[in-house]
């Protein structure tokens, strides 16, 4: 994957917006990978949850609005808990989710489930992926 | 004693075999509950966001009802639940911004709420107050020959300072279940997370993954799993019919809320079991072992 990055996107308000969603420091992060070790959705992953870090630092807004891995992510907080530096990766995760959601870019559309799958599942999933993935 | 529980919404439909079972389960304990009045959805995930406080208000209402209805304490099954209503606590106390917000959003409440009512799960009520012990002393049918894999998943243990047992090795399900006469099968997947929510949009990969986690139990001898969470127990129960799909000779395996080996073991009727909100039916296996 070819990536360029600038000055410009370092500092756009971008990289800002998530660590203040986020409540986190990114600069914290010394790439040691413990997050993605540990990860079980790694595998439904386009960009691991170290490198989402490391995106959102230099400001890779576009790969990271793009990206899958938000969506996989599950807020298990695993890599939370596993973080040598303190960092919540998880937030991060949230961060970037909010951001999308906040436009009104919902990743799940409630009229696409069909009904008789509706009625299998239990309130509790249904809540909480609403709560997650739409807005 | 006489405690306050908070049910949530899927212990009233799909969770009814947990809610059944735990509350017989306390009774034949000596333990009396109190469902809270009025109480509300958690809304079942505690926001991550900072900036993000109207979310809290859902979980903070029903420790205020609790509160209102003088209690000090409130117990909860579910560990959505669980987790969300400790944190939003635990969010309000940390910060007196977040509060005075709470109370704005809130100001035809008659009372403030500015924390304070100790919200526990019914594990930690067996482990600290009722004692182990006095389990193991109360049961009439121990479940003897049966290998439960107990399955934590994420939120009764984490984030550090909310979940009740160690982060990485969660113990006290497999106590309970010794207490019970049945036999701990320890796993390494106990606190993998099953996927949750994903299993509305993405299904198939909720699959998989149950499917590891329950591979991983049955290699270390596991015939049945225990849980606390309804969401696990769904994506670990329903997702087997996907599973078989995808692997036609997976041998499934059946999904037990703890309460309902604790409400078999301690003697209450079967009806309370609802095995028949299951997808994997546990009788079988329960027959065999000569339990039901």
């Amino acid at each position: 994957m070819r990536v360029s990055i600038s000055q410009k996107k370092i500092r756009d308000s971008f990289v800002q917006k998530v660590q203040e969603i986020s409540g986190q420091n990114l600069l914290v992060c010394y790439q040691c990978g413990k997050c993605s070790a540990g990860c079980p959705a790694v595998s439904e992953m386009d960009i691991l949850p170290n490198q989402v870090i490391r995106f959102a630092q230099l400001g890779l807004k576009e790969e990271l609005l793009n990206c899958r891995a938000v969506w996989a992510c599950a807020s298990c907080l695993t890599c939370n808990v596993r973080c040598p530096k303190g960092i919540k990766i998880a937030e991060v995760m949230e961060a970037i989710r909010q951001i999308l959601l906040r436009q009104r870019r919902d990743h799940v559309d409630i009229t696409k489930i069909p009904l008789e799958k509706r009625k299998e599942f239990p309130a509790i999933a249904l809540i909480s992926n609403f709560r997650k993935f739409t807005s | 004693m006489k405690l306050a529980y908070y049910p949530g919404c899927t212990l009233k439909a799909h969770g009814k075999n947990f809610e059944e079972t735990a509350l017989c389960s306390l009774k034949e304990l000596g333990i009396e509950v109190q469902e809270i009045p009025r109480w509300n959805c958690c809304g079942t995930v505690f926001s991550l966001a900072t900036d993000d406080v109207i979310h809290h208000v859902a979980p903070i209402r029903n420790l205020l009802r609790a509160q209102e209805a003088g209690f000090d304490s409130v117990v909860t099954l579910c560990a959505m639940c669980y987790n969300t209503l400790k944190r939003a606590d635990a969010r309000l106390q940390e910060s007196s911004e977040v509060r005075d917000k709470l109370h704005r959003f809130m100001n035809e409440e008659k009372i403030n709420y500015n924390g304070g009512v100790k919200v526990f799960h019914y594990l930690e009520l067996i482990r600290d107050q009722i004692k182990l012990e006095t389990v193991a002393s109360r049961v009439k049918k121990p479940l003897k020959g049966l290998r439960v894999a107990s399955y934590y998943g994420c939120l009764l243990v984490r984030p550090k300072g909310i979940g009740f047992d160690d982060l990485e090795n969660p113990v006290i399900m497999d106590q309970l279940v010794s207490s019970l006469g049945a036999e701990a099968i320890d796993f390494p997947h106990k606190t993998e997370c099953c996927g949750a929510y994903q299993t509305v949009d993405k299904p198939q990969v909720v699959a998989l993954r149950a499917g590891q986690i329950l591979k991983a139990a049955r290699e270390q001898g596991a015939e049945a799993m225990a849980v606390s969470c309804p969401l696990c127990a769904f994506n670990l129960d329903y997702r087997q019919k996907d599973i078989r799909q995808l692997e036609p000779d997976f041998p499934t395996m059946p999904i037990l809320y703890f309460t309902q080996l604790m409400a078999l073991a301690l003697g209450c009727p079967e009806e309370t079991l609802r095995f028949d909100l299951h997808e994997v039916d546990p009788r079988p296996l329960l027959k065999k072992k000569g339990l039901i």
